[in-house]
Protein backbone atom coordinates (compact mmCIF):
# COMPACT_ATOMS: atom_id res chain seq x y z
CA UNK A 1 0.00 0.00 0.00
CA UNK A 2 1.16 3.42 -1.07
CA UNK A 3 1.40 5.92 2.04
CA UNK A 4 0.07 9.46 1.92
CA UNK A 5 2.76 12.51 2.23
CA UNK A 6 3.10 14.48 5.09
CA UNK A 7 2.40 17.04 2.53
CA UNK A 8 -0.78 15.25 1.72
CA UNK A 9 -1.78 14.96 4.97
CA UNK A 10 -1.11 18.25 6.15
CA UNK A 11 -3.20 19.73 3.53
CA UNK A 12 -5.71 17.15 3.61
CA UNK A 13 -5.94 18.52 7.35
CA UNK A 14 -5.71 21.83 6.45
CA UNK A 15 -8.87 21.04 3.87
CA UNK A 16 -6.49 21.69 1.06
CA UNK A 17 -6.49 18.50 -0.76
CA UNK A 18 -7.49 18.10 -4.02
CA UNK A 19 -8.51 14.65 -3.30
CA UNK A 20 -9.80 14.71 0.08
CA UNK A 21 -12.19 11.95 -0.45
CA UNK A 22 -9.39 9.65 -1.59
CA UNK A 23 -6.95 10.39 1.48
CA UNK A 24 -10.03 10.04 3.82
CA UNK A 25 -10.62 6.48 2.25
CA UNK A 26 -6.98 5.80 2.42
CA UNK A 27 -6.79 6.95 6.16
CA UNK A 28 -9.58 4.81 6.92
CA UNK A 29 -7.51 1.57 5.57
CA UNK A 30 -4.16 2.30 6.64
CA UNK A 31 -2.94 2.52 10.16
CA UNK A 32 0.32 4.05 9.58
CA UNK A 33 -1.17 7.26 7.45
CA UNK A 34 -3.75 7.23 10.09
CA UNK A 35 -0.98 7.21 13.17
CA UNK A 36 1.23 10.16 11.25
CA UNK A 37 -2.41 11.79 10.86
CA UNK A 38 -3.07 11.69 14.64
CA UNK A 39 0.41 12.93 15.16
CA UNK A 40 -0.54 15.68 13.37
CA UNK A 41 -3.51 16.33 15.10
CA UNK A 42 -1.38 16.58 18.30
CA UNK A 43 0.65 19.48 16.72
CA UNK A 44 -2.70 21.27 16.18
CA UNK A 45 -3.67 20.65 19.82
CA UNK A 46 -0.43 22.18 20.58
CA UNK A 47 -1.06 25.02 18.45
CA UNK A 48 -4.41 25.23 20.35
CA UNK A 49 -2.32 25.73 23.64
CA UNK A 50 -0.99 28.89 22.79
CA UNK A 51 -3.19 31.02 25.14
CA UNK A 52 -3.11 35.18 24.62
CA UNK A 53 -3.67 37.02 27.81
CA UNK A 54 -6.19 39.36 27.89
CA UNK A 55 -4.72 42.36 27.18
CA UNK A 56 -6.81 43.91 30.27
CA UNK A 57 -10.25 46.09 30.87
CA UNK A 58 -9.63 49.40 29.58
CA UNK A 59 -7.54 47.92 26.93
CA UNK A 60 -9.50 49.76 23.85
CA UNK A 61 -10.05 53.13 25.50
CA UNK A 62 -5.92 52.86 26.00
CA UNK A 63 -5.65 52.48 22.19
CA UNK A 64 -7.49 55.34 21.40
CA UNK A 65 -6.21 57.72 24.10
CA UNK A 66 -2.68 56.91 22.39
CA UNK A 67 -3.88 57.39 18.89
CA UNK A 68 -5.91 60.07 18.89
CA UNK A 69 -3.46 62.64 19.33
CA UNK A 70 -1.86 61.49 16.05
CA UNK A 71 -5.34 61.44 14.36
CA UNK A 72 -5.58 64.95 12.40
CA UNK A 73 -9.18 66.03 11.96
CA UNK A 74 -10.44 64.92 8.52
CA UNK A 75 -11.97 67.71 6.38
CA UNK A 76 -15.26 66.02 4.67
CA UNK A 77 -15.80 67.19 0.70
CA UNK A 78 -19.50 66.92 -0.21
CA UNK A 79 -18.03 64.81 -3.28
CA UNK A 80 -16.79 61.88 -0.69
CA UNK A 81 -20.54 62.33 1.08
CA UNK A 82 -22.50 62.03 -2.08
CA UNK A 83 -20.31 59.44 -3.40
CA UNK A 84 -20.16 56.87 -0.28
CA UNK A 85 -20.69 53.50 -1.57
CA UNK A 86 -23.07 53.01 0.89
CA UNK A 87 -25.09 55.99 0.22
CA UNK A 88 -24.85 55.06 -3.69
CA UNK A 89 -26.59 51.59 -3.26
CA UNK A 90 -29.69 52.80 -1.33
CA UNK A 91 -29.86 56.25 -3.91
CA UNK A 92 -29.65 53.06 -6.61
CA UNK A 93 -32.61 51.38 -4.71
CA UNK A 94 -34.68 54.38 -3.68
CA UNK A 95 -34.89 55.78 -7.68
CA UNK A 96 -35.59 52.10 -8.71
CA UNK A 97 -38.50 52.14 -5.84
CA UNK A 98 -39.44 55.70 -6.94
CA UNK A 99 -39.12 55.10 -11.04
CA UNK A 100 -41.74 51.77 -10.36
CA UNK A 101 -43.98 53.85 -8.01
CA UNK A 102 -43.82 56.40 -10.91
CA UNK A 103 -44.73 54.31 -13.50
CA UNK A 104 -47.30 51.76 -11.93
CA UNK A 105 -48.88 55.62 -10.79
CA UNK A 106 -48.92 56.37 -14.59
CA UNK A 107 -50.31 53.34 -15.43
CA UNK A 108 -53.01 53.33 -12.43
CA UNK A 109 -53.69 57.15 -12.46
CA UNK A 110 -56.19 57.30 -15.13
CA UNK A 111 -58.46 55.81 -13.34
CA UNK A 112 -60.06 58.94 -12.27
CA UNK A 113 -59.54 62.58 -12.81
CA UNK A 114 -60.20 64.47 -9.68
CA UNK A 115 -56.71 65.27 -8.25
CA UNK A 116 -57.31 64.11 -4.54
CA UNK A 117 -58.36 60.50 -5.53
CA UNK A 118 -54.77 60.56 -7.80
CA UNK A 119 -53.19 61.32 -5.37
CA UNK A 120 -54.92 58.67 -2.40
CA UNK A 121 -53.99 56.27 -5.50
CA UNK A 122 -50.47 56.83 -6.06
CA UNK A 123 -50.12 56.62 -2.25
CA UNK A 124 -51.37 53.16 -2.63
CA UNK A 125 -49.73 52.32 -5.69
CA UNK A 126 -46.22 53.35 -3.57
CA UNK A 127 -47.72 51.08 -0.65
CA UNK A 128 -47.85 48.32 -2.92
CA UNK A 129 -44.81 48.52 -4.64
CA UNK A 130 -42.87 48.67 -1.50
CA UNK A 131 -44.50 45.49 -0.38
CA UNK A 132 -43.56 43.70 -3.74
CA UNK A 133 -40.09 45.18 -2.72
CA UNK A 134 -39.97 44.17 0.86
CA UNK A 135 -41.75 41.06 -0.31
CA UNK A 136 -38.91 40.07 -2.33
CA UNK A 137 -35.94 40.99 -0.05
CA UNK A 138 -37.54 38.98 2.93
CA UNK A 139 -37.51 35.77 0.60
CA UNK A 140 -34.15 36.68 -0.34
CA UNK A 141 -32.94 37.14 3.46
CA UNK A 142 -35.08 33.32 3.82
CA UNK A 143 -33.27 31.62 1.38
CA UNK A 144 -29.87 32.81 2.88
CA UNK A 145 -31.25 31.34 5.96
CA UNK A 146 -32.27 28.34 5.44
CA UNK A 147 -29.39 27.90 3.03
CA UNK A 148 -27.16 28.41 6.43
CA UNK A 149 -29.22 26.31 8.43
CA UNK A 150 -29.20 23.20 6.05
CA UNK A 151 -25.66 23.51 4.93
CA UNK A 152 -24.40 20.40 5.49
CA UNK A 153 -21.20 19.92 7.18
CA UNK A 154 -18.60 16.53 7.06
CA UNK A 155 -17.35 15.00 10.35
CA UNK A 156 -13.28 16.02 10.70
CA UNK A 157 -14.32 18.99 8.31
CA UNK A 158 -11.49 21.59 9.11
CA UNK A 159 -13.07 24.16 7.56
CA UNK A 160 -16.23 25.35 6.50
CA UNK A 161 -16.27 27.97 3.35
CA UNK A 162 -19.31 30.50 3.62
CA UNK A 163 -17.67 33.28 1.32
CA UNK A 164 -20.64 32.49 -1.35
CA UNK A 165 -23.06 33.18 1.65
CA UNK A 166 -21.33 36.49 3.06
CA UNK A 167 -21.34 38.04 -0.02
CA UNK A 168 -25.30 37.54 -0.42
CA UNK A 169 -25.27 38.52 3.51
CA UNK A 170 -23.37 42.02 2.23
CA UNK A 171 -25.05 42.97 -0.16
CA UNK A 172 -28.75 42.17 1.98
CA UNK A 173 -27.75 44.66 4.47
CA UNK A 174 -27.57 47.67 2.54
CA UNK A 175 -30.79 47.18 1.59
CA UNK A 176 -32.54 45.86 4.51
CA UNK A 177 -31.56 49.14 6.22
CA UNK A 178 -33.30 50.66 3.50
CA UNK A 179 -36.51 49.18 3.73
CA UNK A 180 -35.87 48.98 7.82
CA UNK A 181 -36.14 52.49 7.79
CA UNK A 182 -39.19 52.72 5.55
CA UNK A 183 -40.76 50.60 7.59
CA UNK A 184 -39.91 52.71 10.98
CA UNK A 185 -41.27 56.21 8.77
CA UNK A 186 -44.25 54.64 7.77
CA UNK A 187 -45.16 53.40 11.85
CA UNK A 188 -44.85 49.65 11.10
CA UNK A 189 -42.81 48.72 14.47
CA UNK A 190 -43.65 44.91 14.18
CA UNK A 191 -42.02 44.98 10.30
CA UNK A 192 -38.76 47.23 11.32
CA UNK A 193 -38.37 45.25 14.55
CA UNK A 194 -38.27 41.79 12.57
CA UNK A 195 -35.86 43.86 9.68
CA UNK A 196 -33.37 45.46 12.18
CA UNK A 197 -32.98 41.56 14.26
CA UNK A 198 -32.52 40.26 10.44
CA UNK A 199 -29.34 43.07 9.57
CA UNK A 200 -27.78 42.58 12.63
CA UNK A 201 -27.82 38.96 11.37
CA UNK A 202 -26.86 39.82 8.31
CA UNK A 203 -23.86 41.91 9.76
CA UNK A 204 -22.65 38.83 11.43
CA UNK A 205 -22.49 36.70 8.51
CA UNK A 206 -21.29 39.65 6.43
CA UNK A 207 -18.37 40.14 9.36
CA UNK A 208 -17.45 36.39 9.42
CA UNK A 209 -14.51 35.41 8.00
CA UNK A 210 -14.72 33.78 4.23
CA UNK A 211 -14.03 30.31 5.65
CA UNK A 212 -14.82 29.37 9.37
CA UNK A 213 -14.04 26.60 11.94
CA UNK A 214 -16.95 24.37 12.21
CA UNK A 215 -17.81 25.41 15.90
CA UNK A 216 -17.51 29.00 14.43
CA UNK A 217 -20.32 27.91 11.47
CA UNK A 218 -22.47 26.06 14.56
CA UNK A 219 -22.02 29.57 16.56
CA UNK A 220 -23.63 31.91 13.72
CA UNK A 221 -26.77 28.93 13.14
CA UNK A 222 -27.23 28.98 17.00
CA UNK A 223 -27.39 32.71 17.33
CA UNK A 224 -29.91 32.40 14.50
CA UNK A 225 -32.16 29.91 15.62
CA UNK A 226 -31.93 31.41 19.50
CA UNK A 227 -33.86 34.55 17.67
CA UNK A 228 -36.37 32.58 15.82
CA UNK A 229 -35.23 34.71 13.13
CA UNK A 230 -36.18 32.80 10.31
CA UNK A 231 -40.05 32.11 11.66
CA UNK A 232 -40.32 35.81 12.54
CA UNK A 233 -39.20 36.68 8.62
CA UNK A 234 -41.82 34.25 7.53
CA UNK A 235 -44.61 35.85 9.99
CA UNK A 236 -43.72 39.30 8.21
CA UNK A 237 -43.55 37.83 4.64
CA UNK A 238 -47.08 36.01 4.93
CA UNK A 239 -48.32 39.11 6.47
CA UNK A 240 -46.88 41.18 3.34
CA UNK A 241 -48.54 38.17 1.04
CA UNK A 242 -52.13 39.05 2.33
CA UNK A 243 -51.75 42.80 2.27
CA UNK A 244 -50.29 42.09 -1.65
CA UNK A 245 -53.50 39.48 -2.05
CA UNK A 246 -56.05 42.42 -0.79
CA UNK A 247 -58.15 44.02 -3.73
CA UNK A 248 -56.67 47.65 -4.47
CA UNK A 249 -58.98 50.02 -2.31
CA UNK A 250 -61.46 51.72 -4.42
CA UNK A 251 -60.02 55.10 -5.09
CA UNK A 252 -63.13 56.85 -3.15
CA UNK A 253 -62.95 54.54 -0.64
CA UNK A 254 -59.82 56.05 0.05
CA UNK A 255 -60.17 59.58 -0.44
CA UNK A 256 -63.34 59.13 1.90
CA UNK A 257 -60.85 57.49 4.16
CA UNK A 258 -58.27 60.34 4.04
CA UNK A 259 -61.19 62.74 4.66
CA UNK A 260 -62.04 60.57 7.76
CA UNK A 261 -58.64 60.38 9.29
CA UNK A 262 -58.08 64.02 8.90
CA UNK A 263 -61.65 64.40 11.21
CA UNK A 264 -60.20 62.78 13.88
CA UNK B 1 -18.96 58.94 21.75
CA UNK B 2 -22.27 61.00 22.09
CA UNK B 3 -24.03 58.38 20.38
CA UNK B 4 -25.36 55.77 22.39
CA UNK B 5 -26.93 53.01 19.69
CA UNK B 6 -24.58 50.95 18.42
CA UNK B 7 -23.64 51.88 14.94
CA UNK B 8 -22.51 49.86 12.20
CA UNK B 9 -18.97 50.01 11.09
CA UNK B 10 -20.16 51.45 7.41
CA UNK B 11 -21.97 54.38 8.93
CA UNK B 12 -19.11 55.00 11.90
CA UNK B 13 -16.64 55.13 8.68
CA UNK B 14 -18.85 57.93 6.77
CA UNK B 15 -19.05 59.81 10.06
CA UNK B 16 -15.35 60.04 10.53
CA UNK B 17 -14.80 60.74 6.47
CA UNK B 18 -17.62 63.63 7.00
CA UNK B 19 -15.54 65.26 9.85
CA UNK B 20 -16.18 63.28 12.79
CA UNK B 21 -12.92 62.11 14.67
CA UNK B 22 -14.54 60.14 17.44
CA UNK B 23 -16.73 57.95 15.32
CA UNK B 24 -13.35 55.93 14.53
CA UNK B 25 -12.82 55.75 18.51
CA UNK B 26 -16.48 53.08 17.74
CA UNK B 27 -14.06 51.01 15.27
CA UNK B 28 -11.31 51.10 17.66
CA UNK B 29 -13.22 49.83 20.71
CA UNK B 30 -14.68 46.99 18.30
CA UNK B 31 -11.68 45.68 16.34
CA UNK B 32 -9.19 46.58 18.81
CA UNK B 33 -8.92 42.99 20.48
CA UNK B 34 -9.53 40.93 17.50
CA UNK B 35 -6.15 42.88 16.10
CA UNK B 36 -4.88 42.50 19.19
CA UNK B 37 -4.39 38.73 19.57
CA UNK B 38 -3.46 38.19 15.70
CA UNK B 39 -0.50 40.83 16.92
CA UNK B 40 0.52 38.91 19.34
CA UNK B 41 0.68 35.29 17.96
CA UNK B 42 2.93 37.11 15.36
CA UNK B 43 5.18 38.78 17.96
CA UNK B 44 4.79 36.86 20.80
CA UNK B 45 4.37 39.63 23.16
CA UNK B 46 2.30 42.38 24.67
CA UNK B 47 4.32 45.34 24.08
CA UNK B 48 5.12 44.96 20.38
CA UNK B 49 1.28 43.12 19.91
CA UNK B 50 0.06 46.94 21.43
CA UNK B 51 2.55 48.78 19.39
CA UNK B 52 0.93 46.76 15.46
CA UNK B 53 -2.64 47.61 17.10
CA UNK B 54 -1.88 51.25 17.39
CA UNK B 55 -0.10 51.47 13.92
CA UNK B 56 -2.62 49.75 12.54
CA UNK B 57 -5.47 52.07 13.29
CA UNK B 58 -3.67 54.94 12.50
CA UNK B 59 -2.87 53.72 9.31
CA UNK B 60 -6.18 52.68 8.90
CA UNK B 61 -7.64 56.36 9.83
CA UNK B 62 -5.05 57.63 7.25
CA UNK B 63 -6.18 55.78 4.49
CA UNK B 64 -9.53 55.57 5.35
CA UNK B 65 -10.79 57.52 2.15
CA UNK B 66 -9.23 54.32 0.03
CA UNK B 67 -11.29 51.92 1.92
CA UNK B 68 -13.31 50.55 -0.74
CA UNK B 69 -16.84 50.12 1.40
CA UNK B 70 -17.21 46.97 -0.39
CA UNK B 71 -15.41 45.24 1.95
CA UNK B 72 -15.62 44.73 6.24
CA UNK B 73 -13.33 47.28 7.83
CA UNK B 74 -12.53 44.97 10.62
CA UNK B 75 -11.28 42.59 7.33
CA UNK B 76 -9.23 45.51 6.25
CA UNK B 77 -7.81 46.82 9.43
CA UNK B 78 -6.75 43.15 10.29
CA UNK B 79 -5.31 43.16 6.98
CA UNK B 80 -3.08 46.65 7.53
CA UNK B 81 -1.73 45.19 11.20
CA UNK B 82 -0.49 41.59 9.31
CA UNK B 83 1.25 43.69 7.29
CA UNK B 84 3.00 45.97 9.29
CA UNK B 85 3.56 43.42 12.09
CA UNK B 86 5.63 41.26 9.02
CA UNK B 87 7.27 44.15 8.34
CA UNK B 88 7.72 45.11 12.20
CA UNK B 89 9.30 40.77 12.29
CA UNK B 90 11.40 41.57 9.56
CA UNK B 91 12.85 44.14 11.10
CA UNK B 92 13.56 42.70 14.65
CA UNK B 93 14.68 39.29 12.67
CA UNK B 94 17.02 42.09 11.01
CA UNK B 95 18.24 43.57 13.89
CA UNK B 96 18.76 40.66 15.72
CA UNK B 97 20.84 38.88 13.45
CA UNK B 98 22.48 42.47 12.52
CA UNK B 99 21.73 41.99 9.08
CA UNK B 100 19.82 44.57 6.54
CA UNK B 101 16.29 42.90 6.14
CA UNK B 102 16.02 41.37 3.31
CA UNK B 103 13.59 42.46 0.33
CA UNK B 104 9.99 40.80 0.51
CA UNK B 105 10.00 38.41 -2.27
CA UNK B 106 13.21 37.22 -1.61
CA UNK B 107 12.25 36.18 1.79
CA UNK B 108 10.13 33.57 0.94
CA UNK B 109 11.39 32.35 -2.53
CA UNK B 110 13.22 29.15 -3.56
CA UNK B 111 16.56 30.59 -1.96
CA UNK B 112 15.40 30.85 1.60
CA UNK B 113 15.54 27.16 2.86
CA UNK B 114 13.16 27.07 5.71
CA UNK B 115 14.40 23.89 7.02
CA UNK B 116 17.63 25.05 7.44
CA UNK B 117 16.70 28.22 9.24
CA UNK B 118 15.05 26.18 11.58
CA UNK B 119 17.82 23.48 11.72
CA UNK B 120 20.29 26.23 12.84
CA UNK B 121 17.63 27.75 15.02
CA UNK B 122 15.63 24.97 16.30
CA UNK B 123 15.20 24.77 19.97
CA UNK B 124 17.12 22.01 21.05
CA UNK B 125 15.31 18.67 22.88
CA UNK B 126 16.71 20.32 25.95
CA UNK B 127 15.06 23.57 25.46
CA UNK B 128 11.96 21.97 24.90
CA UNK B 129 11.81 19.88 27.59
CA UNK B 130 13.29 22.85 29.60
CA UNK B 131 10.12 25.35 28.82
CA UNK B 132 7.45 24.52 31.73
CA UNK B 133 4.31 25.32 29.50
CA UNK B 134 3.29 23.71 26.20
CA UNK B 135 2.46 27.25 25.13
CA UNK B 136 5.90 28.55 25.59
CA UNK B 137 7.43 25.78 23.11
CA UNK B 138 4.81 27.24 20.78
CA UNK B 139 5.83 30.57 21.21
CA UNK B 140 9.26 29.24 21.13
CA UNK B 141 8.61 27.45 17.82
CA UNK B 142 6.80 30.24 15.89
CA UNK B 143 9.57 32.43 16.88
CA UNK B 144 11.88 29.88 14.30
CA UNK B 145 9.35 30.64 11.71
CA UNK B 146 10.18 33.17 8.98
CA UNK B 147 7.68 36.33 8.87
CA UNK B 148 5.66 35.08 6.22
CA UNK B 149 5.15 31.64 7.73
CA UNK B 150 4.44 32.94 11.35
CA UNK B 151 1.51 34.88 9.64
CA UNK B 152 0.17 32.49 7.77
CA UNK B 153 -0.12 29.78 10.23
CA UNK B 154 -1.49 32.85 12.89
CA UNK B 155 -3.97 33.45 10.36
CA UNK B 156 -4.75 30.59 8.89
CA UNK B 157 -4.95 28.46 12.63
CA UNK B 158 -6.13 31.13 14.80
CA UNK B 159 -8.38 33.26 12.90
CA UNK B 160 -9.84 30.86 10.57
CA UNK B 161 -8.79 32.95 7.38
CA UNK B 162 -8.82 31.48 4.02
CA UNK B 163 -6.15 30.79 1.41
CA UNK B 164 -7.20 33.73 -0.84
CA UNK B 165 -7.33 36.08 2.46
CA UNK B 166 -3.41 35.06 3.81
CA UNK B 167 -2.59 35.26 -0.21
CA UNK B 168 -3.85 38.68 -0.28
CA UNK B 169 -1.77 39.69 3.20
CA UNK B 170 1.38 37.91 1.67
CA UNK B 171 1.23 39.53 -1.22
CA UNK B 172 1.30 36.26 -3.03
CA UNK B 173 -0.16 33.51 -5.09
CA UNK B 174 -2.45 30.90 -3.64
CA UNK B 175 -0.61 28.21 -4.42
CA UNK B 176 2.79 29.61 -2.96
CA UNK B 177 0.84 30.82 0.25
CA UNK B 178 -0.48 26.70 0.30
CA UNK B 179 2.96 25.87 0.35
CA UNK B 180 3.80 28.25 2.80
CA UNK B 181 1.01 27.42 5.48
CA UNK B 182 2.14 23.58 4.90
CA UNK B 183 6.15 24.81 5.86
CA UNK B 184 4.67 26.08 8.98
CA UNK B 185 3.34 23.38 10.16
CA UNK B 186 6.33 20.94 8.94
CA UNK B 187 8.34 23.18 10.95
CA UNK B 188 6.63 23.64 13.97
CA UNK B 189 6.01 19.99 13.81
CA UNK B 190 9.85 19.13 13.88
CA UNK B 191 10.61 21.41 16.35
CA UNK B 192 7.96 19.75 18.94
CA UNK B 193 9.07 16.70 18.05
CA UNK B 194 9.86 15.66 21.19
CA UNK B 195 6.44 16.55 22.71
CA UNK B 196 4.92 15.34 20.26
CA UNK B 197 6.37 11.59 20.67
CA UNK B 198 5.42 12.17 23.98
CA UNK B 199 2.13 12.98 23.17
CA UNK B 200 1.46 10.57 20.55
CA UNK B 201 2.89 7.31 23.15
CA UNK B 202 -0.50 8.82 25.51
CA UNK B 203 -2.26 8.56 22.74
CA UNK B 204 -1.56 4.83 22.00
CA UNK B 205 0.55 5.88 18.69
CA UNK B 206 3.88 5.07 18.24
CA UNK B 207 6.31 7.42 16.46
Amino acid sequence: MKHRTEKELIAYREGNSREGEVIGAHLEECAECRAEMERIEVLYAAMDALHVPEPGEGFDSRIWQKIAPRLEVKRAHWWDELLAPRRLGVAGALAAIVLLAFYMGWRTGPHSNAPGIQHAGAGNVRERVLIVAVGEHLGRSEMMLMELENAPTRQGQARVNIASTQKRAEGLVEENRLYREAALQAGDRGMASTLDELERALLDIANSPDEVTPEQFEAIRRRIEAQGLLFKVRVVEQGLEERKAKPEANPQEIQAGAKERKKT
Amino acid sequence: MADEVAISDAIAVERTLAGDRDAFRVLVERHSRTVYRMAYRMMGNAHDAEEVVQEAFVRAYRKLRQFAGNANFGTWVYRIAANYAIDRMRQKKAEESGLAAPSRPDEDGPQADPMNELADGAPSPERLVASAQLGERMRAALEMLSPPERTAIVMRHWDGCGIEEIATVLKSNPNATKNTVFRAVQKLRRALQPFQEGKARAMGTEV
